[in-house]
């Protein structure tokens, strides 16, 4: 990696599982953030859409999907305005046991005065053709800059050992 | 009671937080909300395939080969 990227902060989830994870007083001194995340959740799917929002902001968000599902490719619309949706898959358990998604999700200037946008490449795992790959676009359409993300399941919680880096970038 | 990480950034804190009432009430409304979308999804691409499957049929039996058939998809 760059050597302009900055591990901020990491965490992983512990045997108790987690309804979500969140960066909060991200500081404000890089151009962009990034998220990398290895995601386990615990709804009996092959793989679950999850959600990143911001700043606890529960509205204004929108995004759109390209994505190939092991059967068919295809895009889909955001239908879910209270947080970027189909932004963090996760494998689900029915995916081959101790599988887990990966994926990032990169955020420019979001310190700037500007509505925020993100773009998200994610890939679940499973030893079977239920799997999914996807591209992510994303806005939230607030100018606040970003203090606070967080990931949440579309279903169940994250299981044990899934991770979340935050990275700061500068000079990108 | 369900929980979420927190994590300060400014201290590099990780701190487990039990969910309060809107948020367990948000995560439920996430969670019907995600069935439907996903339902959608899944719906749109069934449809998809079965009109394919649909058109390939009406082209078999207008007298097109499979390789013919194929061939248009390209």
């Amino acid at each position: 990696m760059a050597n302009t990227y900055t591990a901020i902060a990491t965490v992983t989830v512990g045997s108790g599982g987690a309804s979500s994870i969140e960066f909060t007083s991200i500081p404000q001194t890089y151009t962009d953030i990034l998220v990398k995340y290895s995601l386990r959740g615990s709804d009996p799917a092959n793989y679950i859409n999850n959600r990143i929002s911001f700043n606890s902001s529960t509205s204004g968000y929108s995004s759109k999907l390209l994505y190939g599902d092991g059967s068919a490719a295809g895009s889909a619309n955001n239908s879910v305005t209270t947080a970027v949706d189909f932004s963090a898959y996760s494998t689900g358990t029915s995916a081959t046991a101790s599988t887990f998604s990966s994926g990032e999700a990169y955020i420019p200037n979001y310190a700037g005065s500007n509505n925020k946008s993100l773009s998200v490449d994610h890939i679940t795992e499973n030893n079977a053709t239920g799997v999914i790959t996807a591209l992510t676009a994303g806005l939230l359409s607030n100018s606040a800059a970003i203090t606070s993300l967080k990931i949440t399941p579309g279903s169940g919680t994250f299981v044990q050992y899934s991770t979340a880096t935050l990275y700061g970038i500068k000079n990108s | 009671m369900p929980t979420k990480l927190v994590v300060d950034c400014s201290t590099g804190v990780t701190t487990e937080v039990e969910l309060t009432a809107e948020e367990i009430a948000q995560a439920e409304a996430d969670a019907a909300a995600f069935a439907v979308a996903e339902a959608e999804r899944i719906a749109a691409e069934e449809a998809k395939a079965a009109a394919k499957a649909a058109a390939e049929a009406k082209l078999a039996a207008l007298g097109l080969t499979a390789e013919e058939i194929a061939a248009l998809g390209k």
